[in-house]
């Protein structure tokens, strides 16, 4: 049951003495003996491991396994739910996000999130990308334009749309909204991005250029992704955590998860045998 | 060919073809109902159509002794009040419909809050209205006497005071038409998706900028179908009017001044009217009622076009 393979002294995969990019492989978010519960339920339990910076971790397990859970600590968007709590304490670069401190819309503001079912906001796509800009004060015309063609450029989506800018969000096929919305998440440059199974609504053609797009953007971004494809894990992450009834069953290189894992429950999952 | 024995006879067809036929019947009364009121005021109106033409929405003279009669001051005051009244309404009605959509209160407070609202529109009219000359009025006046003094040079503002003004009508018309305002803006923001809240909050958006950049816009056709609504009820509205709005058919342009509406006027008038006095009263039903049903149809349709287009562009 305890996440064996974790190396206890830097919380990294055992094997990872050299991580798959060959990067630094600094310990970046550290989750810390983390409970979680929605009123008395506990949904998290005793959560330890550490993620790098610059790579593509994939959170996967069964529906209810935590791994959405987990993922919407980060940028505490659970907080929005009544009746929620933690125990222990997740760290990036060291600090607590928990800390008295830090301030929540800073915090939010350094990590971006993509969400299951897209949701542009219904403005023009203009509006969309500069969104976080606008909140953090910028009205400076050229800088708006500058990272509404960077972010879109990053996503694939420049070529589409930079000649109906002005038009609304919502008239944008279901692909390019979720590649919209990521432009958004990453237009004020944040340094880590959330995903909460970001495909599971798109065909496979937008899922494939989404993946493209998810190995394109692990240069610039600590990306944390959850998933219900064991293909998609395998295709674009670096590092697998494997949830289970709220628990971390395993976490190590992707490639280790998927050819040799350790846990009995792992490779019951992954090869099918329930979930 | 008779039907296999596994499928037993429809015994409740003959119900069911009962039941639609007494709904059929019931939807036909009230369109013939309302087509029928409609007919009645118009056939009444007709002598005071002919007599006064178009004359009668422009004329401000009222003299039934000398049988003139002209519904200018009424039809200003009907748009003033309304119109004033909405304008307060407005910002407070958003306000509570924010308060009870967003996650301000823990839920059963919430819920106690809305009642409380909706019950602001089960008071009846009359008890608003006396609530308006015993506590409205004598406030109306007081300070009404020292904005004139000081801030008479503004256009509206000027004097004399009364207590019973356009004002004071507006006053109480606002509170009368806040639960419309509330309940059905909240409606329209509570049908916002949640995964539009959460990308603004992930974002690092404010509560204050979730709302103003994001709920708000998306909800602004409801809020505007609200408001048409609201000015609607607010026309129609007589019983607290014509007890607080001083009942003057003269023509004024101060909130401070007695004024009237159609539907005090006619609440006030009917029991004393005889001959042509009779139809005028009953020419400026007509309007009204033009009034208020064409407001309450296009926030209708304003209201069906918001939900139409929040179902389809989810």
């Amino acid at each position: 049951m305890n996440p064996t393979s974790i190396n206890s002294t830097e919380l990294l995969p055992s094997s990872s003495k050299v991580t798959p990019s060959g990067v630094t492989n600094e310990t970046f978010i550290k989750v810390i003996n983390f409970d979680f519960f929605y009123g008395k339920k506990q949904t998290l339990f005793n959560i330890n491991f550490a993620i790098p910076s610059k790579h593509v971790t994939s959170f996967i397990g069964p529906s209810g396994s935590g791994k959405s859970t987990l993922l919407r600590n980060f940028n505490r968007m659970n907080e929005l739910l009544p009746g929620v709590r933690h125990e222990g304490d997740i760290t990036i670069e060291g600090r607590s996000i928990f800390d008295a401190s830090i301030e929540i819309i800073a915090l939010r503001r350094r990590i971006g999130m993509v969400f299951q079912k897209s949701n542009p906001f219904p403005r023009s796509i203009y509006e969309n990308v500069v969104f976080p800009l606008r909140i953090m004060g910028c009205h400076k015309r050229a800088h708006l334009n500058e990272t509404v063609e960077r972010s879109l450029r990053s996503v694939a989506l420049w070529d589409e749309v930079k000649d109906r800018l002005g038009e609304n969000a919502l008239g944008l096929s279901g692909g390019q909204m979720q590649r919209l919305c990521i432009a958004r998440a990453i237009a004020g440059q944040p340094d880590i991005l959330l995903m909460d199974e970001p495909c599971s609504a798109l065909d496979p053609i937008a899922t494939a250029k989404i993946e493209e797009l998810i190995v394109e953007l692990k240069k610039e971004f600590t990306i944390i992704i959850v998933t219900h494809s064991m293909q998609q894990a395998s295709r674009v992450s670096d590092l697998t955590a494997f949830f289970n009834f709220g628990k971390l069953i395993e976490f190590d290189h992707t490639n280790r998860i998927f050819t040799a894992p350790i846990e009995k429950q792992t490779e019951d999952y992954i090869t099918g045998r329930f979930g | 060919m008779s039907a296999p024995a596994f499928i037993p006879k429809n015994r409740y067809r003959r119900r069911r073809d009962y039941f639609r036929c007494f709904c059929w019947i019931a939807a036909v009364i009230i369109i013939f109902l309302l087509g029928l009121i409609i007919d009645e005021i118009f056939t009444k109106a007709l002598p005071a159509i002919r007599h006064f033409g178009w004359h009668f929405l422009t004329s401000s003279e009222w003299r039934p002794n000398r049988d003139l009669y002209g519904v200018l001051p009424m039809l200003f005051g009907t748009a003033v009040s309304s119109l004033l009244a909405l304008l307060l309404a407005l910002p407070l009605g958003l306000a509570v419909a924010l308060f009870l959509s967003e996650n301000f209160l823990p839920r059963p407070l919430r819920q106690l809050m809305r009642m409380i609202v909706e019950m602001l529109a089960a008071t009846p009219s009359v008890v608003y209205g006396l609530w308006g000359i015993f506590t409205l009025v004598p406030l109306v006046q007081h300070y009404g006497e020292i904005v004139v003094h000081h801030c008479g040079w503004i256009p509206f503002l000027h004097g004399p005071a009364y207590g019973n003004s356009l004002l004071t009508a507006s006053l109480v018309l606002a509170l009368m038409v806040l639960p419309t305002i509330a309940a059905i803006s909240r409606a329209s923001l509570v049908a916002i998706p949640e995964t539009l809240r959460e990308g603004a909050y992930a974002l690092g958006a404010t509560r204050w900028e979730t709302i103003t950049r994001v709920l708000l816009p998306y909800a602004a056709p409801g809020i505007v179908a609200a408001s048409i609504l609201a000015f609607g009820r607010a026309m129609g509205e007589t019983m607290a009017v014509a007890m607080l709005i001083g009942n003057s058919q003269r023509l004024t342009l101060s909130i401070f001044s007695p004024s009237n509406t159609l539907s005090a006027l006619l609440a006030n008038q009917f029991s004393e009217a005889e001959g042509l006095q009779i139809n005028a009263l009953m020419y400026a039903a007509f309007i009204l009622i033009l009034l208020t049903l064409g407001t309450n149809i296009i926030g209708e349709l304003v209201l069906r076009r918001t939900q139409r287009a929040l179902g389809g562009g989810s």
